[in-house]
């Protein structure tokens, strides 16, 4: 049967197209992002860049690399995403199990929520400040402390979102058992959700190695390897931004090469979530 | 037989087999313990937001005894080392480059998020989410490498000179400056970066929309766009708003990614080729001096104090409406 176009039908196709048009235009210009950070950094990226820390006038496009960075950023995500983990767990836990859907619960979410939008640079000031307050100088510790901060909010939502998911008879099957919702919470929720937590707990490593504002403030930056936490340590978004300033072409790849190797970590983390929350997934009841 | 003789324990495996079958009351005893800690420990991020409000705003209080607030918020000039704080340029900036972002970013995330959720087919959406989640990961100094390999030269090259040409007669399209470090670089990197934020949470209000109120409309005979726009777009809008402007409030805290490619020059921005300073870049940019000049601390630190409650109250206007659209949160 042949179809007869009305107005509302050229208006339907065209809406459709207008649709598909922009989906392409913000599919391809995120595309565009990963290609222009790979076909810029793929050609400056070297061994030396990942094994060695920056020699003398490396800034000037000498010999080095930038081993200082990536260590320092995965000191710093890691202890972040550590004291995050401390508290964010319990959190979790304890408003799906104890709070629930209650008034309580719902004004924690709601701070969660507004922690989560303050940018990181606001979190950069105050943890400058209380540095202040204890007199401690831009180190490792600090900016432990600034990306745990961050990290707390991220990490917890999505612990959140996760527990709550949890299917209902499971809980009604524990406490109908006898359970407390202690034991609820460490022995069934624990559990079951592990392949939600794992996911939530690198997602915000995720969010901590790629943050450059807050350990501008807190963890300042060094050509050496931290050995101990009251030293100050690089990062790996701060060694791009500081690479990308210098006005020497090599240097300037350099970045570029830093750039990728940053994203190459954080698509990592987030591919490798994935892959882990499946296999964890074996131990889950369906 | 061995293994299956039935073994004598101990008097101390006796105590050790006690601890692992604890009474009720004890058992209840520690559910209550733990719900006591527990709530402590909930009260931290309620405790933060407080404690990061009233941290900021003392320290921004020595600047307040010498000059009044109206005076620092709308003054123009900024030079800390004559003792001027004119904050202006820098919340005039910040608007700037958030409303250039925002737009751009608008149109096409809510498109996308509508095709999303109403023509594409189960396996786009499938691949569509991890997607968005990986874009979402990708650190903010990222964006600004492409900013500055890729958008800078093209505002620079192609975008100002046309929009001179054709378009110079309107005063925010004027282009007196020379580098594509601009407001509208600022704007397009923005844009990219809230864009995968945008996308995911408008596409959550939209499927709160239920299949049978769709299936009703399709059912008397209108066409997809028709259910879109009296149906879903009437139902959902509060949502979509609400989705948008945490869009934006994200866009007016960025820092690294917008410092990269917007100039800082610290003036009042009359067009999007114009350079601006925002607040988070005035801030990360002079973070090191803050403490050699008589008051310069209290202004920087106030700088985050004003952002801070730019973003608290978008933040919240729109997390309380979007908690009440998802269903799963109200307060």
């Amino acid at each position: 049967m042949k179809k007869h176009w009305h107005r509302r039908h050229i208006i339907e196709a065209f809406v459709k197209a207008v649709m598909i048009f922009s989906f392409i235009i913000v599919a391809g210009s995120l595309g565009l992002i990963l290609w222009t950070v790979i076909s810029r950094g793929l050609p400056a990226l070297t061994w030396s860049m990942v094994s060695q820390t920056p020699k003398g006038g490396f800034y000037l496009g000498k010999e080095g690399g930038i081993l200082n960075a990536i260590i320092g950023s995965l000191y710093l995500a890691g202890g972040g995403t550590l004291i995050a983990l401390l508290f964010s767990l319990p959190i979790a836990l304890y408003l799906e199990t104890y709070l629930g859907d209650s008034r309580r619960g719902q004004y924690v979410r709601l701070a969660l929520d507004i922690l989560w939008g303050i940018p990181s640079i606001v979190y950069g000031a105050f943890g400058f400040i209380v540095m202040l307050a204890f007199g401690l100088r831009a180190s490792l510790l600090g900016g432990i402390i600034a990306l745990a901060l961050i990290e707390l909010p991220i990490m917890t939502r999505a612990m959140d979102e996760v527990i709550r998911r949890m299917p209902a008879d499971l809980e009604q099957a524990a406490l109908a058992l006898g359970s407390t919702r202690l034991e609820i919470a460490t022995r069934v929720v624990t559990r079951q959700m592990l392949p939600g937590i794992v996911t939530a707990i690198l997602l915000a490593f995720g969010r901590g190695i790629g943050d450059a504002a807050a350990v501008l403030f807190t963890a300042g930056y060094t050509d050496r390897i931290p050995a101990s936490i009251l030293q100050p340590a690089a990062s790996l978004p701060l060694a791009v931004f500081f690479q990308l300033g210098m006005p020497y072409p090599e240097v300037q790849k350099r970045a570029y090469a830093s750039a990728l190797i940053l994203t190459i970590i954080v698509l990592a983390i987030s591919l490798g979530s994935r892959w882990i929350a499946g296999r964890l997934s074996k131990y889950v009841m369906k | 037989m061995d293994r299956q003789a039935i073994p004598v324990l101990t008097e101390s495996q006796k105590m050790e087999g006690r601890k692992f079958r604890p009474s009720l009351t004890s058992r209840r005893k520690q559910d209550q313990t733990a719900g006591r800690v527990l709530f402590a420990v909930t009260l931290l991020p309620i405790a933060l937001v407080t404690l990061i409000t009233i941290g900021l705003a003392a320290r921004f209080w020595p600047i307040l005894k010498v000059y009044s607030f109206w005076d620092l918020v709308s003054g123009t000039v900024w030079k800390p080392q004559d003792g001027l704080f004119g904050f202006w340029p820098f919340i005039s900036g910040t608007f700037w480059v958030t409303i250039v972002g925002a737009g751009l970013a608008i149109p096409p995330c809510i498109l996308t998020a509508l095709y999303l959720s109403e023509y594409a087919r189960q396996s786009t959406r499938a691949i569509m989410k991890p997607l968005l989640d990986l874009l979402a990961a990708i650190p903010s100094v990222v964006y600004g490498v492409w900013g500055v390999i890729a958008i800078v030269p093209l505002v620079e090259k192609n975008i100002a000179p046309f929009f001179e040409k054709y378009l110079g007669f309107v005063p925010i399209f004027v282009s007196k400056n020379p580098t594509g470090y601009s407001i509208l670089s600022g704007g397009i990197v923005l844009a990219v970066m809230i864009a995968p934020f945008i996308i995911a949470v408008t596409y959550e209000v939209l499927m709160t929309v239920s299949e049978g109120l769709r299936q009703a409309s399709l059912a008397v005979g209108a066409t997809q766009w028709q259910t879109i726009r009296s149906i879903i777009l009437k139902q959902t809008m509060p949502g979509i708003i609400a989705a948008v402007v945490l869009g934006a409030t994200r866009a007016l805290g960025e820092t690294m990614a917008v410092l990269m490619v917007v100039g800082n020059v610290p003036q009042v921005p009359r067009s999007i080729f114009d350079t601006a300073y925002p607040l988070p870049a005035l801030i990360a940019n002079n973070y090191g001096e803050m403490m050699s000049i008589p008051l310069y601390d209290a202004a920087l630190l106030g700088a985050a104090f004003i952002l801070l409650v730019i973003i608290l109250i978008f933040n919240i206007a729109s997390t309380l409406v979007l908690q009440r659209m998802l269903g799963k949160r109200w307060v």
